[in-house]
């Protein structure tokens, strides 16, 4: 449903506002490598704007920190309605490796709601334009939670009152119930 | 005059002696460089539930924690990975590989996810956990055994799992 609401609506372009909350500027370098011509990102109409009220789109750096926490939800508040969040990078997902320290308040949706998350530190700027493109529904995602199951045996759970003993033999005599 | 006519000439011939440098990126794959660290990837088969991991990850990303006395969890929540490789570098057992997968931009956080349900088993001298090697030896295990229940009063499972609780408080505040 998000996909078609992103077709629909974004047929167009993007204009993507950059917002750093407290990033290590890494995020950063790799965002202004996707603007330049090696990566060309403007093939899908992807344009840098300097002002929340042009954005469509939010791309969040950094974690919400203590102090830009209440900036970085202005921004939001004042992009136009149909409006995407894109967290990227490590910090932005789920907080950095500085997670439990005082001034980090924890991943940005703590504040603002995320749409889109790209994982990394730093993401590669072609998984970047991945992330762009996941958004545009030009191509599917790749990932799935993994998850390994131990079979479950058929343990009996024991108790000694309900073995008797006969002829030198152990009998449970609940095994037909179990 | 004819000297900036002629400095404008020379650079589009630079310009168009450059080609075109655009990747045409999504449509084609991109092959990654040599030593590329990508997503960790755990291998069940070989992971022995040491927590070597979990004790190394920086970013504490890696949670072990214990269902019952058989079955030990292992899990890789990958939000705020930063693929340093040290899990992979402790791993005594090498069940985790960095692998060259970087796409892995998605619409929900938990699909980062993973996580190992690991059959330990109970050491009868020192009654820590170990891994089983194969499931052959895990059903000769004492308790799974009829004829030991004689010495054994009671085999049983941990009250944790009996009513779903997990064992350590604080995996509620990580889980959110």
């Amino acid at each position: 449903m998000l996909k078609k609401l992103c077709q629909k609506m974004f047929g167009r372009s993007l204009w993507v506002y950059h917002a750093n909350s407290g990033g290590c500027n890494g995020c950063d370098i790799e965002v202004l490598n996707v603007l330049t011509p090696y990566y060309d990102v403007e093939r899908f109409g992807i344009k840098l704007v300097g002002s929340p009220r042009h954005a469509d789109v939010m791309l969040c750096q950094g974690p919400a920190m203590r102090s830009t926490a209440r900036a970085l939800r202005c921004a939001y508040e004042a992009m136009p309605a149909p409006k995407l969040v894109f967290a990227i990078g490590g910090c932005a997902c789920g907080g950095g490796i500085w997670h439990d320290s005082y001034p980090v308040l924890g991943p940005v949706e703590k504040v603002i709601p995320v749409n889109f998350y790209i994982p990394g530190c730093p993401p590669r700027p072609e998984a970047i334009i991945y992330g762009v493109a996941v958004a545009l529904g030009l191509v599917d995602k790749k990932v799935a939670p993994v998850e390994f199951k131990q079979l479950e045996l058929p343990i009996p759970r024991y108790h000694p009152a309900d073995l008797s003993g006969r002829d030198e033999m152990v009998v449970y005599e609940k095994a037909e119930k179990v | 005059m004819f000297m900036s006519i002629a400095s404008k000439f020379k650079e589009a011939i630079i310009g168009l002696k450059a080609g075109c440098v655009t990747l045409d990126y999504p449509a084609q794959p991109r092959p990654v460089a040599k030593n590329f660290r990508g997503r960790p990837i755990f291998d069940a088969q070989k992971c022995i539930g040491c927590a070597g991991c979990a004790n190394n990850c920086p970013a504490r990303e890696i949670l072990v924690f214990d269902l019952c006395q058989e079955i030990r969890i292992l899990k890789y929540l990958g939000r705020r990975c930063t693929y340093c490789g040290r899990c992979a570098e402790v791993c005594p057992e090498k069940a985790i590989t960095m692998s060259l997968d970087f796409e892995t931009a998605t619409d929900k956080i938990g699909d980062l996810e993973q996580r190992l349900d690991l059959f330990m088993s109970t050491c009868q001298r020192c009654g820590r956990c170990f891994k089983e090697p194969s499931p052959l030896e895990q059903l000769k295990l004492k308790g799974y055994r009829f004829d030991d229940l004689v010495n054994e009063c009671w085999i049983f499972r941990s009250r944790s799992y009996l009513e779903s609780q997990p064992v350590v408080d604080d995996i509620k505040i990580e889980l959110d």
